[in-house]
């Protein structure tokens, strides 16, 4: 009743097109496909971990069918590095030990390399709001937001 | 936690969709934003056997300010409404309300249609519609569309009186007169999250007094309502202190208050109070 649907999408920059159940969330597609960068958490759209940028937007993963790929661009935490250089927030998340467990990473990279491109000047309040969007549950929040706030710094020089 | 198999389909015009609607007979959802509705079948909850996803509607209405009133098309999303000029009150109203509809990710996506037809009685956008007597535009097959005042649109926790053949294609807001003062104001325990309870209060200020005075709240009861007799209170009279605060215990009396794991009818009526006084408190800034 329900069949699979070919879907053609951008992924990380290159054509890719897939054969997806509907009911297949884009979160279970990115993991069918071993790009396990994208974890899975509360996979009902709270945790914020499975967090992906889709054309220029954060979206949750767990929120959006595969088949809505359609035509769209889709980009994962697999896509952020570039010509074998971390990106500026990959590295301060780093350099701020804004890591532990690394469960909730991805899904805050994502989330802040939206942002940034959206408006290098974050200030410290906006910094705020945006990591309470996400949830982590061993490093805290004063290391993302404090790696954040150097990749921002980082962005604003950059030419 | 994976929801259950569906016939997906993707209709590019608002006909194609009422037809798709009309053919399932009542087995249909329609997604837009999806981010209630997802969830909701991740859950189980919703276990549509088709899904119409309308946001490939290639004749979908825009977000559209025009001969002094407001359209909102069906895929107009959260984050639209943020970059509404706060020149006027009407744009300074709704994107100062966008900015508590969830957090970034879900505003990118969610619609403020979809947000009206999902009926949460803690949603910023039923508080609203509600409190500025906005129109809603609801469309089927069978009878073309038809215009239902916000008013007559919620009946109850989670439900409308759509039909299931029928799809929301806009909202239309009349502007609001450059001498309205607004104050909006809500409580939540978690940033992002649904709020518990919130309140809206408008007026016109001529003459130093409250004229067309407008209070409402949302969460407090099943679904949000202007509450006249607050409103008859104030109607008249000039803003003051005292006169927020009898207004906000009137509120807090008369409400017939929800109540959940977040709140029972105590706590709820303590809210009311304090939401209510913290709008009208907001309108004189």
């Amino acid at each position: 009743m329900s069949g699979r649907v070919s879907v053609s999408f951008r992924l990380n920059g290159s054509d890719c097109t897939a054969e997806v159940e509907p009911r297949q969330t884009v979160a279970d597609l990115l993991r069918a496909m071993h790009l396990t960068g994208t974890p899975v958490g509360c996979e009902q759209g709270v945790c914020g971990s499975c967090t992906v940028i889709v054309d220029d937007d954060p979206a949750r993963a767990c929120l959006m069918f595969a088949c809505q790929l359609e035509g769209r661009s889709l980009r994962t935490v697999e896509g952020l590095a570039t010509g074998g250089r971390l990106h500026a927030l990959q590295e301060a998340f780093d350099e701020e030990d804004a890591v532990q467990c690394g469960f909730c990473t991805p899904g805050f990279l994502m989330l802040a390399a939206a942002a940034l491109e959206h408006d290098p000047f974050l200030n410290d309040d906006a910094i705020d709001a945006l990591v309470s969007m996400n949830l982590c549950r061993c490093t805290g929040y004063g290391p993302i937001r404090r790696a954040i706030r150097r990749a921002a710094k980082e962005a604003r020089r950059a030419p | 936690m994976k929801p259950a198999a569906f016939t997906y389909l993707a209709p590019r015009t608002i006909d194609e969709a009422l037809s798709q609607l009309a053919d399932a007979g009542g087995d249909a959802r329609i997604l837009a934003g999806g981010q209630s509705l997802v969830p909701a079948m991740a859950y189980r909850l919703a276990q549509p056997s088709i899904l119409v996803d309308v946001n490939g509607l290639t004749d979908a209405p825009p977000l559209a300010e025009e001969d002094g009133r407001l359209e909102i098309g069906p895929l107009v999303r959260h984050q639209d409404l943020r970059r509404l000029s706060p020149q006027r009150p009407l744009g300074a109203l709704l994107s100062s309300m966008a900015e508590k509809v969830g957090p970034w990710p879900v505003r990118c996506r969610g619609t403020f249609c979809g947000s009206l037809a999902q009926a949460d009685p803690a949603s910023e956008w039923a508080l609203a519609v509600v409190a500025l007597d906005v129109n809603l535009t609801l469309e089927s097959r069978q009878d073309g569309p038809r215009s239902v005042p916000a008013s007559e649109f919620f009946a109850g926790v989670m439900a409308t009186t759509a039909r299931e053949d029928e799809m929301m294609t806009a909202a239309t807001i009349a502007e609001l007169p450059g001498a309205t003062r607004w104050g909006f104001s809500e409580f939540g325990r978690r940033t992002g999250d649904y709020a518990t309870v919130l309140a809206l209060a408008l007026y016109e200020l001529k003459g130093g007094r409250m004229t067309r005075v407008r209070i409402a709240t949302g969460g407090a009861e099943a679904v949000p309502r202007r509450l006249s007799e607050v409103e008859e209170a104030l109607e008249g009279s000039a803003p003051s202190k005292p006169r927020f605060l009898q207004a906000a215990e009137l509120a807090a009396e008369i409400i017939d208050p929800l109540e959940d794991y977040q709140a029972d009818a105590l706590y709820r009526r303590d809210l009311v109070r304090s939401m209510v006084l913290r709008a009208l408190q907001q309108t004189t800034r």
